[in-house]
């Protein structure tokens, strides 16, 4: 079984119930771990409530000193600024965030078309050498971008991959597959194998048998998933910098990571297309937060 | 790989995919035919986008081949290799690294696991605190990496601003030559304590009740408890989140990238963003190829380490 955020939510270990802080009358004590938790909690999301409300300064506010926290005017300029260009039409940002959707979107989609079928298949079948597969497969995800990136640079630029979409996809669907694989295998492990085995004898072929029986329980863990491969491939930044250059293929991060290379930067601007970017990996994370320990550890960790 | 034409072997007269065989006849054939059919477009991708760059990369460590330059590449054998490693360049670089991953893990493993702990004893509000501490894990290195430097900045940044007003001195983050450094691995730890907190959290709440019932009735104190029950349960999962993070933080680019862009001078350059310069600033890339091979042994090894520790650890 997964471990899961909504369980850590729900039962408590025993601590909670003969709590021994209470015995030697720890009331102060659990003041202090409350204190505690706050002051982490707004560490750790003050740089996150700082970009919003930077988003929402007006310039001469955004670069105030000492900095203002509250008495500021709200303005929306800079979210317009993100999606319209100033001279009109739509901006070279917006264009980066729809190559972003583009991208993410088919990767994923090639990620687990490609994915799913093979985890089934190794969580079923005696595949030879199974487990140097395994390995292989996960192995490919360690690997530091930065040095695959050269030769994919190179390969790219004799095929003509450079500067395309399609090169995008590849490379993230290579990058999404194993995490794909391993995590899927999780999934079809927990899906007992004797219903195929039962559909089996009822006359369905082993193809059959997957399709109809098999993949449909498996769904929800496939849009899980899925929303891993979509969040990574969203975030990604490595190869999206050295393999796109022009403004109509690049996707949003290093679209982004563009607007501090001139010698004024205008962290406003900045502070919308971020927010902006984040907004919808806030929003998937949620929809996967059951799934998150196997998510963030490739599958590999589940219990 | 696996061989694709098992079919024909059995069934000399038979086409594999006209006619497939009838359910319950044959199917260890049809078994094995389709774990080929399903698992080899995956591992063709695989085969493309990694082992044969993998392999071409290994090809110009042993050249000098340069990108820019063109040309046939001049076979050179252990060159580069030699080169890299006795560069007194590169062992600042690995100790730069050495000193940001030990650093960073090493305090988001400290700061993430103390949360977990925290949040884990309590009753109220666990859900929503989860999900909040989680929010920076889910944001990309991009986006981190950019208002981290809006925060630091020497001038209007929010950081220093607060530091004026409390009567404390102004800290060049970015710009100082050790501070940099100190700035990388406090940016590093807040997008990647969620993540041992996360995992640490899970150990934490599996942890049996029983074991503490029985402690209780011991009349045994906190800490004992803490250091009997609590550690050795959560222990290795713990390792695992470390070893992940290690991973990772051995390989990290973008935010050097981002935030310091391996300065000033040379103070945060990590090994990836080094590779980096040998291969596209200064277009060196047999030896960005062979620098390139080494990280990758490193964590092949420490893949390998890992997947140890696991299997021996889901025997347990």
């Amino acid at each position: 079984m997964a471990v899961s955020v909504d369980e850590a939510v729900s039962t408590g270990p025993a601590r909670d119930r003969t709590p021994p802080a209470r015995r030697f009358g720890g009331r102060g004590r659990s003041v202090l771990e409350v204190a505690l938790l706050t002051v982490l909690a707004v560490v750790m999301l003050f740089p996150v409530l700082w970009m919003i409300e930077t988003s929402i300064k007006e310039n001469r506010d955004v670069y105030a000193i000492p900095a203002k926290f509250f008495d500021f005017k709200v303005t929306m300029d800079h979210f317009k600024d993100v999606f319209a260009a100033s001279g009109g039409g739509r901006s070279a940002l917006s264009v980066s965030f729809l190559n972003s959707f583009v991208v993410a979107g088919a990767s994923t989609a090639l990620a687990t078309v490609l994915g799913v079928p093979a985890a089934w298949a190794y969580s079923r079948f005696a595949v030879k050498a199974k487990k140097d597969q395994l390995f292989f497969i996960l192995s490919t995800r360690f690997m530091p971008p930065v040095v695959v990136v050269i030769p994919i640079f190179l390969m790219y630029r004799q095929v003509g991959l450079i500067d395309t979409k399609l090169g995008l996809i590849l490379i993230y669907a290579a990058f999404n597959v194993p995490f794909t694989i391993w995590m899927m295998k999780g999934f079809v492990d927990e899906v007992p194998a004797e219903y195929e085995d039962a559909a089996m004898l009822d006359g369905y072929t082993r193809l059959q048998a997957f399709w109809r029986f098999t993949l449909p329980l498996l769904l929800p863990g496939i849009a899980a998933t899925a929303v891993f491969a979509l969040i990574f491939s969203w975030n990604e930044f490595v190869f999206a910098i050295f393999l796109t250059s022009s403004d109509t293929v690049r996707t949003a991060p290093p679209a982004i990571a563009g607007l501090i290379g001139g010698t004024t930067v205008d962290w406003g601007l900045v502070a919308a297309a971020s927010v902006v970017f984040a907004l919808p990996v806030l929003v998937f994370a949620y929809l996967v937060r059951r799934h998150l320990i196997a998510g963030v550890t490739l599958g590999a960790v589940r219990r | 790989m696996s061989d694709s034409a098992p079919l024909t072997t059995d069934h000399p007269g038979q086409v594999a995919a006209a006619t497939p065989p009838a359910p319950g006849r044959s199917r260890r054939l049809s078994d094995r035919g389709l774990a080929v059919a399903f698992t080899s477009p995956a591992l063709l991708l695989l085969l493309a986008m990694s082992v044969f760059p993998l392999l071409w990369a290994l090809y110009l460590s042993f050249t000098d081949y340069s990108a820019t330059r063109g040309g046939p590449a001049q076979f050179i054998g252990l060159g580069n290799y030699t080169a890299i490693l006795a560069s007194e360049q590169v062992h600042l670089r690995a100790l730069t690294t050495l000193i940001y991953v030990l650093g960073a893990v090493t305090l988001q493993t400290v700061l993430g696991f103390a949360i977990a702990y925290l949040i884990s004893r309590r009753t109220h509000g666990r859900g929503l605190l989860t999900t909040l501490f989680l929010v920076p894990m889910m944001l990309s290195p991009v986006v981190v990496g950019l208002f981290w430097r809006f925060m630091l900045d020497a001038q209007f940044g929010v950081i220093n601003s607060m530091l004026g007003s409390l009567g404390l001195g102004q800290v060049e983050w970015l710009t100082g030559q050790r501070t940099a450094l100190i700035s990388l691995i406090l940016v590093d730890t807040w997008q990647w304590t969620p993540f041992i907190m996360l995992i640490a959290l899970a150990g934490l709440t599996a942890v049996p009740k029983y074991l503490y019932e029985a402690a209780s009735i011991d009349r045994a104190s906190e800490w004992f408890r803490f250091r009997t029950i609590t550690l050795p349960l959560v222990w290795p999962l713990l390792l695992i989140a470390v070893l992940f993070r290690a991973i990772e933080a051995f390989r990290l680019f973008d935010l050097v990238y981002i935030l310091t862009s391996g300065g000033p001078g040379v103070s945060t350059e990590t090994l990836s963003f080094h590779v980096y310069k040998v291969a596209f600033l200064g277009f060196n890339t047999g030896t960005a190829s062979a620098y390139g091979i080494l990280m990758v042994l490193v964590v092949i090894v420490l893949t390998q380490l890992y997947l140890r520790y696991l299997n021996k650890l889901k025997e347990d």
